[in-house]
């Protein structure tokens, strides 16, 4: 993970597709499941996550030369509960319905493991700005999951895109969301747990397909495409 | 030898307790900065909610000035003491709003608020927080549908104790197939807040009134 020359591109290309948190690694699964039932709650919490990942990683990698190795996973993880508590305390005063919405999940990103995976992987061993980047671009591949994930349950189940978004940016835009079926009766299933996974199971599958299709067109061999470092799942 | 290790240890002591005495200060600053703005966000949002179920032609006083705290009871379903939020009219009780648990909800407890008049009858019911099924038994939800509202205008007078039920316990409350026991245990919560009401009027009347909520 830590080359002598850092290429943005890589970092960007590596956070939203080739090691995205959502359909590659897998890690942070439980939110990712929980709160991608419509396209507001998940695009919301992965905004959360990667605003609290581009400052958790700037600020380990600003401090990693004065944390002794054998201390640095408590004083990660005291940097990231300190983001996550000033972030979840701003949202509270700031954005209360998303907030009581997305509930329980804006305390637990200090325990999703791609915070403190990508603070011990990357920012601990490379310079602030591509850090911030770093965390940035991985929390916001994981937003672009999230989007995608409660996009296909919130049309195949409720019908609409955008419902809820009323509580993010205020009444005003109550008339942003898009009734995609009218007179639709719901289809459960993709609302509920189970709905989470089957999604995530198409879109690990749709993702796989684009790249094998893309290596055939090449005539790569596909070695590129090894897991990723496995970070501290 | 030992020195060494003392020395080692306590420097990394020393670096966590650094940290932690930072991350506590710009904690306790975001704190500060942030609790008036979420009490006084709160305070609009049940508000607004009570505003919902308690028309404002029925009072003219500061509800949360005339908020008082009522002790557990197995009616509401409670087990500490919750505020009720005292209505008046010139001065003369016109109504309270409850905070009532329906503790027999489909997935655990269903948090309501419920507004009598002083004649007894229901001005209003709203959800404030519940685990119920999504696409099945959330419709008590008002953002989902209306039912909630069969509650408006009921009264113990009106309706005997035997029909207040869903209809499918034999009552005379609609329900939506598929989803009986949140509903059921609505109407058990309702209810049960009206022979509280019934009984507890004067009391609740004549509590004084709560300083705390006062002092902010």
């Amino acid at each position: 993970m830590s080359d002598d020359t850092i290429s943005y591109k890589e970092i960007i290309w590596n956070g939203i597709w080739k090691n995205n948190a959502g359909i590659v690694t897998l890690l942070g699964l439980c939110p990712l499941l929980a709160v991608s039932s419509t396209v507001v709650n998940g695009l919301s919490l992965g905004l959360a996550t990667a605003l609290v990942m581009a400052c958790s990683n700037g600020a380990v990698s600003v401090v990693r030369s004065w944390v002794p190795n054998e201390i640095r996973i408590p004083v990660f993880i005291l940097i990231i509960a300190v983001l996550v508590t000033i972030i979840q305390l701003l949202m509270n005063a700031y954005m209360q319905p998303l907030y009581l919405v997305l509930g329980i999940f804006v305390p637990l990103i200090v325990v999703n493991c791609n915070v403190l995976g990508r603070a011990e992987a990357f920012a601990s061993k490379n310079p602030v700005m591509p850090s911030v980047v770093d965390g940035f671009m991985v929390g916001f591949g994981l937003t672009l999951t999230l989007g995608v994930l409660g996009a296909m349950r919130e049309i195949i189940g409720k019908g609409t895109l955008f419902s809820g978004i009323d509580l993010a940016l205020g009444e005003s835009a109550k008339g942003l969301v898009l009734t995609v079926f009218p007179d639709y009766h719901g289809f459960l299933l993709a609302i509920l747990p189970p709905g989470a996974f089957l999604g995530l199971g198409l879109l690990i599958a749709g993702k796989n397909w684009i790249d094998q299709r893309a290596s055939k067109k090449t005539k790569w061999q596909p070695n590129s495409e090894l897991r990723p470092s496995p970070a501290t799942a | 030898m030992t020195t060494s290790i003392l020395r080692h240890a306590s420097a990394s002591a020393g670096i966590l307790t650094a940290f932690a005495v930072v991350g506590t200060t710009l904690l306790a600053a975001t704190y500060l900065v942030t609790s008036p703005i979420i009490a006084e966000t709160e305070k609009q949002a049940k508000l607004a909610l009570i505003g919902q179920i308690l028309p404002a032609t029925l009072h003219d006083n500061d509800l949360f000035k005339d908020s008082a705290l009522l002790p557990p009871a197995m009616e509401l379903g409670n087990r500490e003491t919750t505020p009720v939020y005292r209505a008046l009219k010139d001065g003369k009780p016109s109504a309270a709003v409850l905070e009532v648990i329906a503790p027999d909800g489909y997935s655990g407890k269903i948090r309501l608020i419920v507004a009598i008049k002083a004649d007894g009858e229901v001005s209003g019911v709203r959800v404030v927080t519940h685990n119920e099924t999504p696409g099945l038994g959330d419709y008590i939800e008002i953002a989902k549908n209306s039912w909630i509202r069969i509650f408006e205008g009921k009264s113990l007078s009106k309706l005997a104790d035997q029909d207040w039920k869903v209809k499918k316990d034999g009552g005379k409350f609609e329900h939506m197939a598929g989803a009986t026991v949140t509903p059921r245990a609505v109407v058990k919560a309702v209810h049960e807040s009206l022979k509280y009401f019934a009984t507890n009027q004067d009391r609740i009347f004549s509590l004084p009134a709560n300083t705390q909520e006062q002092a902010d």
